[in-house]
């Protein structure tokens, strides 16, 4: 059916990203995949309501994110709110900003990428108290406006950008106790001479 | 290392206030503007933007997953079942 093979030659090829955001969201690929299943079948009933030329990709994680907070949101384990009264401005930067393993070779901006494992980085968005999680995977993960942010989670900009301050926070204060916990912070002995 | 110096000029403190807005491209041009020709100016200011930018390309980078082929499989096959 016509109908059929215009929605796959749209929507597919955002499966690998709906499924990435839908693992931070369940924490477990086997409730991942069943998200992104369910997602692209609604979307698919709902297709005939997708205007052509708008945006499918916040379309499509809209879906997701409903669906995620009405069918799978029940039945995850709450994390506690982190306290965030001593992360001010630059957290991460002051602590680890001016490391001297980051600068002993190539740049700052290379070994940054180098210090967290990918393991570690997903671990912390995850970690994220949910309100924050979502909010800070579409903006900085996915890239998505705070306009887009706001009509995928169906709250006031307002709330999406105190969301992600808060959010943003909390994750420079996971990536630091990552970093803590493999003694990256202590001094390094100066191997440049 | 917390205890880098504080940036003294007022143009330093809207800078930094405003990097992860700017790195998510939500300022408005004339904003934006301003603060590109101060960075270009003030190198104290230009590190936490470069760190900031290098911090969301990680987290893009790493948050990647590829879905199972099975996957678009089931995907492929629910829909099929759908009525029409």
């Amino acid at each position: 059916m016509a109908d059929q093979a215009r929605f796959a030659d749209l929507a597919m090829e955002h499966m690998s990203s709906l499924y990435s955001a839908a693992l931070r969201m369940t924490r477990n690929p086997s409730d991942a995949e069943d998200l992104v299943q369910e997602t692209y079948l609604k979307a698919y009933r709902g297709f005939g309501g997708f205007e052509e030329g708008t945006n499918l990709k916040a379309w499509l994680y809209r879906i997701l994110t409903n669906t995620y907070i009405n069918t799978y949101r029940a039945k995850q384990r709450r994390p506690t709110e982190t306290d965030l009264d001593d992360v001010e401005d630059l957290f991460l930067y002051n602590r680890i900003g001016g490391l001297e393993a980051a600068r002993a070779s190539r740049s700052a901006e290379d070994e940054l990428m180098d210090l967290f494992t990918e393991a570690e980085v997903k671990t912390a968005v995850e970690e994220l108290p949910e309100g924050y999680r979502m909010a800070v995977l579409l903006a900085d993960v996915e890239g998505f406006s705070y306009k887009e942010i706001a009509e995928i989670l169906d709250i006031p900009i307002g709330t999406v950008m105190s969301r992600l301050h808060r959010g943003r926070k909390a994750l420079e204060k996971l990536l630091y106790e990552f970093a803590s916990s493999r003694r990256l912070t202590e001094p390094q002995p100066d191997l440049a001479t | 290392m917390a205890d880098e110096p504080a940036p003294l000029q007022p143009q330093c403190e809207d800078a930094l206030h405003e990097i992860y807005h700017l790195l998510s491209g939500e300022l408005d041009d004339a904003k934006r503007e301003a603060i590109a020709h101060h960075l270009e100016q003030c190198s104290p200011c230009a590190e936490p933007y470069d760190f900031y930018a290098e911090l969301r390309r990680t987290l893009q980078q790493r948050c990647r997953d590829t879905a199972p082929p099975s996957l678009l499989a089931r995907i492929e096959d629910a829909i099929q079942h759908e009525p029409h």
